[in-house]
């Protein structure tokens, strides 16, 4: 159960086995009211086929006796709801409202139809001469700490690292900042999940997270753009 | 030629004036809706207040305009009680003398959108004019809406007949003059 | 000569007979095209709808067919380009909440049930009723038109978010964007419009001795799904003014450059949007609610239980919009009270389901066509209910939003509310409506055909969605970990699932029109039911009855025990 997503897709951040781990609570509950309500609804179908000479009972359900049936079940559900909000709370203050400081910040760009993503290079600061910018691949290194400050050129778009269990809307005239931790090295898909038209499914990007050496190597591969400023 | 479910009351609430409240109500979530967005607007630009947004409306066309629909307002209850009173002729009139203050909006509304565009501020200028005029000429699409039932029923009212849609119109009308009565202060004094 | 006007009278009004106009025939135009009759105007709106249902179907096959197998020429159609893909899915969804759901089972069963299942021989407003159904053909002609212009038709999804749907540099479809709009705006009114009706008739024309808890469930749901429109709907309609502005003149209410917010457009929509998911579902769950009592022959279990939830349902879906917007770069603490609300309103809902289910007990079921849809309405929307507490938690909505999963989800609860309750209302009604049963057996055939493979889609899709797959994309060649093998045969199973779907329907509209002339003579009352529409001819004639009835009782009065008949209709003295 808790490898309910890992049976498609790797966990590859640091909270995404938490959320995995919210949606297998979720599961686990809802599975067993579903299963139970779907058990019970067609026993009873089964149970209460008309027979010739029997009659149906006149239950009005308005008596407490009844009522229990239902008050029961009732209250435990509202316990089960309480303790997925707990869960997905927790989950999302971790996410969402809890930002770790970051190693690095890196920059995301989303435009129709096409990624930019801003590295900041040796010197691990934004904003400078040796800014790395490459159009639809994001380039890290594994166990490091990110931020990503999150902006649109034009319409809404969305961020989205499946492997991560990230998402965030994109904005225009906003800057979203958001976390994240890769813990495994690899290349893997980045969506864009939001509507932003006709080639909104035409701008896949990819991530590609390696070793500390590779990720440097990479980082020395690249010489300060000067046509940067364009990109900002 | 009537059905019967028209004539029913289960509730005592006749169902001509249930159907008004209906009315008045959908409008009430419209334009609270909409007022609900422009404060929001309002509230994170603090420029609104400025001389190239709010501060240029011009209160007193804003003022007399709320006099104006009041008084017009005051006519239709004068209309009901005549109505009420079993005086189809006297309730047509004051049906026609709230018509007349709904034209009398207009015009001053005409006369000062023409001054305002013809100043620059269209209703692309920016954020606050954009919802000035949107705002208003709802409300003004609601006002010549009111007239024109109102002109319709009279000749009814007139001979006696359907008396009792003369308080359904008067309600519809005193909503009109209500959302005025909320634009007015939002629009021309909050600068 | 002055009309003469009828005073308000309550009980034992002298109207106790139909008004007996003068029975000249009218005219085919009279009659079909311009009758202020609440029966015809049922029927417009039905059959308007089942041919909007068609279009909205045909356009989930064409692009479901695409999605199986990218780049194929599509039967009755062609290559699908992303544009063109684009349109199909917002015109899919579109057309098929605000054309299909609302216009069957509130305009046409609310016209068609209100003034027969309450006694009374028409709506209040007969010509506004009229007027609401003119507004609604002319947004579905202005929709439709939407395909013919240049630039083509609407492509940014049902939820139309600025600024891509407020700018045509954006969105390429210049005069479809605002056609769309317009179109949608023309429903709302024409739902407005219809609501004045309605509640109107519900609250005021009921037969003497009809107490408010006296009235059947299912014109309870209609009326509270008016209310809930009305209440909800407002601010959604001065957003689509505004958003028309900034289309067609260029004015900034969603555009960042011009001081605007686009994330004002999403409350506008949500705080209507999710309202509206319950608009839909109260008059199904009212129609599921009459079937069963009728064919388990059973009083509803606990009336005023699921009255009450019902209310609490409604007033609670006011509270919940901003799940859809849990990512949307709303203020990260607003989504945790919004998380709380979402999964708290699974309560009052998991109580309704529960009370169905309790109905059934101690019943005398028999598995009618009717009952078969009803049934399986409860079956699927369990599922849908329960898949949706996943979305609702928002630490886990971070991974499932705007995948597969969430398209699943509401599936699960629309085809139950759009498709199982409805073909549950026709074939229920049917003979009522017109005079004559439905076979039987092709009925059966047709609910197992429909039924089963709904869920050969879905279930794929779900799976899908875990995966990673995400929303409205027009191909997932470029997506490696969306092109497995494994995915495209689960897109297959899906495709082909609808295409049997889709294809069984046929079964359907051979039934309902070949049952017109040839299947059995219906009577009064086939069902053996309480309601009140039971009694009066089938089909009832201009006025319903020659004398209205008087109502002694509830609707749910089954198996009263020492009755010798098992029902006792609402209008019997004793």
């Amino acid at each position: 159960m808790y490898t309910l997503i890992e049976r498609f897709l790797p966990a590859a951040s640091t909270y995404a086995h938490d959320i995995d781990g919210v949606i297998a609570l979720v599961a686990i509950i809802v599975g067993f009211w579903g299963v139970l309500a779907e058990v019970i609804l067609i026993g009873l179908v089964v149970a209460f086929r008309e027979k010739p000479g029997v009659k149906a009972q006149y239950i009005t359900g308005e008596q407490k006796s009844e009522m229990k049936w239902i008050a029961y079940p009732h209250h435990l559900v509202l316990l089960c709801d309480v303790l997925v909000i707990v869960a997905a709370v927790r989950v999302w203050y971790n996410v969402k409202q809890d930002l770790p400081p970051p190693d690095t910040t890196v920059r995301v760009i989303a435009q129709q139809w096409a990624w930019t993503f801003v590295h900041p290079g040796a010197d691990n600061k934004l904003d400078t001469a040796d800014d790395i910018a490459v159009n639809d691949e994001l380039r890290l290194e594994v166990n490091r700490t990110y931020h990503y400050k999150l902006e649109s050129r034009d319409v809404l778009h969305s961020f989205s690292i499946p492997v991560f269990r990230l998402k965030q809307d994109a904005i225009p005239g906003r800057v979203i900042t958001g976390w994240f931790e890769p813990t495994k090295t690899g290349t893997y898909d980045i969506q864009c999940t939001e509507m932003c038209g006709i080639g909104h499914g035409l701008m896949p990007a990819r991530v590609v997270i390696e070793s500390a050496d590779g990720h440097a190597a990479w980082i020395r591969s690249h010489r300060p753009d000067a046509s940067l400023a364009a990109v900002k | 030629m009537r059905p019967i479910a028209t004539t029913r009351s289960a509730t005592g609430i006749p169902t001509g004036r249930l159907a008004v409240w209906w009315v008045i109500a959908s409008e009430i979530v419209i334009f609270g809706g909409l007022l609900a967005s422009y404060l929001m607007h309002r509230l994170g630009h603090p420029e609104f207040a400025g001389p190239d947004f709010a501060g240029a409306t011009t209160t007193w066309i804003g003022a007399t305009n709320t006099f104006v629909l009041l008084t017009s307002s005051l006519f239709a209850v004068k209309a009901h009680d005549a109505a009420q009173k079993g005086n189809g002729p006297r309730a047509a009139n004051f049906l026609w003398c709230t018509f007349g203050g709904g034209a009398m909006f207009l015009c001053i509304k005409a006369m000062e959108w023409t001054q305002e565009i013809s100043h620059g501020y269209v209703i692309t200028k920016n954020a606050f004019w954009s919802f000035y005029y949107v705002a208003a000429g709802i409300h003004a699409s609601h006002v010549i809406g009111g007239m024109v039932i109102m002109a319709i029923l009279s000749s009814d009212v007139r001979n006696n007949r359907e008396l009792q849609r003369v308080e359904l119109i008067g309600n519809y009308w005193h909503f009109v003059d209500l959302i005025w009565i909320f634009l007015f202060p939002l629009l021309y004094i909050a600068k | 000569m002055a009309t003469p006007i009828h005073e308000h009278h309550g009980e034992g009004d002298h109207g106790a007979h139909a008004h007996d106009d003068h029975h000249h025939d009218p005219g085919f135009v009279q009659k079909y095209l311009w009758s202020t009759d609440h029966k015809m105007i049922a029927m417009q709106y039905l059959f308007t709808g089942m041919f909007m249902a068609i279009i909205g179907g045909y356009m989930a096959y064409v692009f479901r067919v695409h999605l199986a197998y990218p780049g194929v020429h599509v039967p009755g159609f062609g290559q699908v380009n992303p544009a063109e893909y684009n349109s199909l899915v917002t015109n899919h969804g579109t057309i098929m909440i605000f054309w299909v759901a609302m216009p069957v089972l509130i305009a046409a069963l609310g016209n068609y049930l209100i003034p027969l299942m309450i006694g009374c021989d028409d709506m209040v407003f007969p010509r506004l009723n009229r007027l609401s159904y003119q507004i609604f053909l002319l947004s579905a002609i202005v929709l439709i038109a939407g395909f013919f212009v240049e630039g083509g038709a609407f492509g940014g999804a049902w939820t139309s978010y600025p600024p891509l749907s407020a700018k045509a540099q954006y969105n390429n479809t210049p005069l479809g964007a605002p056609i769309w709009l317009v179109a949608v705006a023309l429903e709302f009114i024409a739902f407005l419009l219809g609501g004045i009706n309605f509640v109107t008739t519900a609250m005021n024309s009921r037969a003497p001795g009809m107490k408010m808890f006296d009235m059947p469930i299912v014109i309870w749901m209609i009326v509270i799904a008016s209310i809930l429109f009305m209440a909800s709907v407002g601010p959604l309609f001065a957003g689509a003014i505004m958003l028309f502005f900034d289309q067609t003149v260029g004015t900034g209410f969603f555009d960042p450059n011009k001081g605007g917010d686009p994330i004002l457009w999403q409350h506008l929509f949500w705080f209507f949007g999710h309202p509206e998911v319950y608009v839909v579902l109260l008059p199904a769950l009212g129609v599921v609610a009459e079937v069963i009592t009728t064919f388990s022959r059973k009083k509803l279990f606990g009336y005023r239980t699921v009255l009450f939830t019902s209310f609490a349902t409604g007033l609670l879906s006011f509270f919940v919009w901003a799940h859809h917007q849990f990512i949307a770069g709303i203020d990260p603490r607003m989504a945790n009270v919004f998380t709380v609300t979402t999964v708290l309103i699974s309560v009052p809902i998991a109580e309704m389901m529960f009370v169905y289910i309790a109905t059934l007990y101690g019943g005398s079921i028999r598995l009618t066509t009717p009952m078969l849809w009803a049934l399986s309405f409860l079956v699927a929307f369990l599922i849908g209910g329960v898949t949706g507490i996943f979305l609702g938690a928002s630490g886990a909505d971070i991974y499932f939003h705007d995948t597969y999963f969430v398209l699943a989800h509401f599936h699960y609860t629309f085809v139950p509310i759009a498709i199982l309750a409805v073909f549950c209302a026709v074939t229920y009604w049917y003979p009522k409506m017109f005079g004559r049963m439905m076979n039987e057996t092709l009925g059966k055939i047709h609910f197992w055909l429909t039924f089963v493979p709904f869920n050969g889609i879905f279930i794929p899709l779900f799976i899908l969605g875990l995966g990673g797959q995400h929303r409205r994309i027009w191909s997932y060649e470029n997506f490696p970990e969306l092109s497995r093998p494994e995915y495209y045969s689960l897109r297959h199973f899906a495709s082909i699932s609808l295409i049997i779907m889709l294809v069984s329907q046929l079964i359907f509209i051979f039934n309902f029109f070949w049952s017109l002339k040839a299947g059995k003579v219906a009577g009064k009352n086939p069902w053996r039911a309480n309601t009140l529409e039971w009694t009066a001819d089938s089909p009832p004639p201009h006025g319903n009855w020659k004398e209205l009835p008087t109502c002694y009782r509830g609707p749910y009065e089954y198996s009263v025990p020492g009755r010798e008949s098992d029902y006792w209709p609402q209008d019997e003295k004793s």
